[in-house]
C-alpha cells in the first residue's frame, strides 16, 4: 500500500509537443492518500486512461515523477512496481485453470507452492470463486473473467495500488451492480489503494471517497460526490455530473448582482469582482430551479418523466433551461416564472467557479 | 423452428451445386474406383480384378519406400517450418512502415508458380553454375544434388522452407496481431517472463491459426509433385521419389492403370486420416 504523488507530470504521445493541445496529459500535481478509493471520471480521450497507464508504468511520463510513498517510481517497470491492474476487456490466461490463473503472479515471483496454495484459497473466498477454481479460465462468464485478474491483483500481498481501467464495460447491466458493491466491500476489507477509471458517473460516484473529474488532459475537480455535485468547480463537471447536467447561462455582473437577460439572479456566493473574465456564466443544476410568482419569465417546452420525478424542459428567448419538479407536482400551463435557489447558484468566469 | 415444411421444388436450387460437384469430384473419383477394381487392356476391354490391385500396392515394398520417404519429408518439413514460421512471425514488426515491407517480403515466394520455384532451385543449387552450389562447395564440402541422395533432400527440404516458411509466417502474425495490448500488459504486472508470455498467451491465442497452418503445410507436402519433379526428377535413383512422383510413373510411364488407380485411393484415405488425426489432436484440448 502506497501514497501515491504525482509531481510536475505531464505526457504527451508525440516526439516533439508543441502547442497546449498536443499534450494528452496538461501539467498536474497530485497527491493520493494511502488506502483511499478514488475515482478517475472523464469523457472518452480527456486522458484518464493515459494518467492511469502513467501510475501502473505502462507508459513513462515525458516530463515530471511519479512518487510512491515519497519514492521515485517514474522509470521503474511495472512489475516491480507492485501495482495490479483490471483492464476493461477482461484479461485471463485461457489455457489454465482458474487456480493457476490466480497463482501466476505469485508462481512468477518464486513463491513457494505451499504459501502461493493459502493466498489463492484466501483470495478465491473472498472473490467467490471457490467452486470454479479448477475450471479452465476460457469458458467462463466476463463478470467471472474479471473478478479472475482482479483477483491476481488481489493475491499479491504487496501491491501498492490496484488500478481499475472501466471495468465493468462489458458486465451484464444486472451484474454491474453487484459487482460494484463487491469492489466497495473489497476496499473496505483490504485497504489497498484503488483508482477507477470510469466515464460513468454512477460507478464513480458509488465507488469512490474521491472523484477526481478530468477535461481534455486536465483535473478540473478533486472532490468527495457531494462535492461535484454541490459545488462543482467548473462548469463541465456541471454538465458531466448530474443527470440531467447543471443549467449554464451567460450573465453579467452589476456590482455583486448577477444580471441574467435583465433579471437579477441572487446568489450566496456572490462574485468579487469580475476580473478579467471573458466569459460570465450562472449556474444551477436542474434540483435548484423551481416556478415562483415572479423571477425569470419561461415557457414550458416539454415535459419527461424520469420515474420518480420529472423533467421539465424550459425556454426562456433561446435559452434552455432544465427544471426537476417531484413526481405528480402540478405544473403551470404553458407559460410561467422560475427562481433560482441562491444557496445552490454559482458564478463562473471562463468557466470557473468564483467566490 | 420445429414446424418444418415441406418444399419438394427447394432440390431445384440446389440442383447446380449438386450438378458441379458430381462432374469436378464424384465422377472423376467413381472413375478412379473403377479402375481399382479391373483390369483393362485398352478399347475399353475390362476384367474385374476384386481387390487384387490394393493387395498388390499395400504388399509392394517400392510403395511402402515412397509412403516412408514421404512420412521423412513432411515430417521434417513441418519440424522446421512451423517453429520457423512462429520465429519470424514473433520478430516481425508491429506497425508502421516496416511492417507493411516484411508483409510483402514474406508474400513473395508464395506468389511464385511451383514450376518455376522447381526450376530456379534447380539452377541456384547446380554444383558448377549454381550460386548455392559454388558457395556450399567453396566452403569445402562435396555438394552435388543430382547425384548425393542426402545433397538432394537437403536441397528439395531446402527449397520448401524458402518456399512454404511464409505461409506459416502469415498466419502466426495475423494470430498474433489479433492479441489485444492488455493482454501484454496483464502479463509485464504479473510478472511473467518472456517465455510465460508466449507459452500462455501468444501461443494459445495462435492456436486456431496454428492449426490451419499445421493442416495446410500438411497436406500440401503430403502431395507434393511439381517442385521436386523438377528439381530432382525424383532421382538421384529413387532417392526423392515422392507419393506423387511415384504415383504418376505408375499410372503414365508404366501404364499400370489399375494398381494407379488403387494406389491414388489409398493416398487419398491416407492424408484423410493423417488429415483428421490432426485436427481432433489439436483440437481436443479445446473442448476441455
Amino acid at each position: 500500500m502506497a501514497r501515491i504523488s504525482l509531481q510536475n507530470l505531464r505526457h504527451s504521445y508525440l516526439d516533439d509537443p508543441q502547442t497546449e493541445d498536443d499534450w494528452a496529459l496538461k501539467r498536474m500535481d497530485m497527491e493520493w492518500s494511502d488506502g483511499g478509493a478514488y475515482a478517475l471520471l472523464g469523457p472518452s480521450g480527456c486522458g484518464k486512461t493515459t494518467l492511469l497507464s502513467i501510475i501502473s508504468g505502462l507508459l513513462t511520463p515525458t516530463e515530471g515523477r511519479i512518487l510512491f510513498d515519497g519514492e521515485d517510481v517514474s522509470d521503474i517497470p511495472p512489475d516491480q512496481r507492485n501495482i495490479a491492474q483490471v483492464f476493461q476487456f477482461p484479461v485471463v490466461y485461457d489455457t489454465m485453470t482458474v487456480y493457476d490463473n490466480l497463482a501466476f503472479p505469485l508462481r512468477n515471483r518464486g513463491m513457494a507452492e505451499a504459501e502461493v496454495d493459502g493466498k489463492v484459497r484466501e483470495i478465491a473466498a473472498m472473490l467467490d470463486l471457490e467452486d470454479m477454481l479448477k475450471k479452465r479460465a476460457s469458458g467462463l462468464t466476463a463478470d467471472s473473467k474479471q473478478k479472475i485478474s482482479l483477483g491476481r491483483g488481489l493475491v499479491r500481498s504487496d501491491v501498492n495500488a490496484i488500478l481499475f481501467d472501466e471495468p465493468l464495460t462489458v458486465i451484464d447491466p444486472h451484474l454491474k451492480w453487484i459487482l460494484r458493491s463487491k469492489l466497495k466491500e473489497l476496499h473496505q476489507s483490504v485497504g489497498t489503494t484503488m483508482i477507477y477509471v470510469t466515464h460513468d458517473q454512477t460507478e464513480a460516484l458509488t465507488f469512490a471517497d474521491q472523484v477526481v473529474v478530468m477535461h481534455e488532459g486536465t483535473v478540473v475537480q478533486i472532490g468527495t460526490p457531494v462535492d461535484l455535485f454541490e459545488r462543482p468547480k467548473h462548469t463541465f463537471v456541471g454538465h458531466f455530473i448530474g443527470s440531467p447536467g447543471m443549467n449554464v447561462l451567460p450573465c453579467t455582473l452589476e456590482g455583486a448582482m448577477p444580471y441574467f437577460d435583465g433579471v437579477p439572479v441572487p446568489t450566496e456566493y456572490p462574485a468579487p469582482g469580475n476580473g478579467d473574465a471573458e466569459r460570465l456564466e450562472i449556474g444551477v443544476r436542474p434540483e435548484f430551479v423551481s416556478f415562483a410568482e415572479d423571477g425569470i419569465p419561461v415557457e414550458i417546452v416539454r415535459l419527461s418523466d424520469a420515474g420518480h420525478y420529472q423533467i421539465v424542459d424550459l425556454r426562456h428567448g433561446e435559452h434552455l433551461i432544465k427544471l426537476l419538479a417531484p413526481e405528480g407536482a402540478a405544473l403551470p400551463s404553458e407559460s410561467a416564472y422560475i427562481r433560482f435557489d441562491p444557496a445552490h447558484t454559482r458564478i463562473y468566469a471562463d468557466g470557473w467557479m468564483m467566490g | 423452428m420445429t414446424n418444418k415444411t415441406a418444399y419438394p421444388k427447394a432440390w431445384l436450387f440446389v440442383l447446380p451445386v449438386v450438378a458441379l460437384v458430381a462432374f469436378n469430384a464424384l465422377i472423376p473419383l467413381m472413375t478412379v474406383v473403377n479402375y481399382s477394381v479391373q483390369e483393362t487392356f485398352g478399347n475399353n476391354v475390362f476384367f474385374w480384378e476384386g481387390v487384387k490391385w490394393f493387395e498388390q500396392v499395400l504388399n509392394s515394398e517400392r510403395f511402402h519406400a515412397s509412403l516412408l520417404r514421404q512420412l521423412a519429408f513432411t515430417g521434417i518439413i513441418l519440424a522446421i517450418e512451423i517453429p520457423l514460421g512462429i520465429a519470424i512471425a514473433l520478430t516481425m514488426p508491429t506497425r508502421g512502415f516496416w511492417a507493411s515491407v516484411c508483409l510483402v517480403l514474406m508474400a513473395l515466394p508464395l506468389l511464385i508458380p511451383w514450376n518455376v520455384v522447381g526450376a530456379m532451385w534447380n539452377i541456384f543449387a547446380l554444383p558448377e553454375i549454381g550460386l548455392l552450389g559454388q558457395i556450399i562447395n567453396g566452403m569445402g564440402f562435396d555438394y552435388n544434388f543430382t547425384q548425393q541422395p542426402i545433397a538432394a533432400w537437403f536441397t528439395t527440404i531446402l527449397m520448401d522452407v524458402w518456399h512454404w516458411t511464409s505461409l506459416v509466417v502469415l498466419l502466426a502474425y495475423a494470430g498474433l496481431r489479433s492479441i489485444p495490448d492488455a493482454y501484454y500488459q496483464a502479463a509485464k504486472i504479473d510478472g511473467a517472463s518472456g517465455w510465460a508470455v508466449f507459452r500462455y498467451i501468444q501461443l494459445p491465442k495462435m492456436k486456431r491459426v496454428l492449426t490451419i497452418a499445421i493442416l495446410l503445410r500438411f497436406m500440401d507436402s503430403f502431395m507434393i509433385y511439381t517442385e521436386p519433379f523438377v528439381l530432382t526428377g525424383g532421382g538421384p535413383g529413387n532417392a526423392t521419389t515422392f507419393l506423387s512422383i511415384d504415383l504418376v510413373k505408375i499410372a503414365l510411364g508404366q501404364f499400370d492403370l489399375g494398381p494407379a488407380a488403387a494406389m491414388s485411393l489409398i493416398y487419398f484415405l491416407i492424408v484423410l486420416l493423417l488429415s483428421w488425426v490432426f485436427y481432433t489432436l489439436m483440437m481436443r484440448t479445446e473442448e476441455q
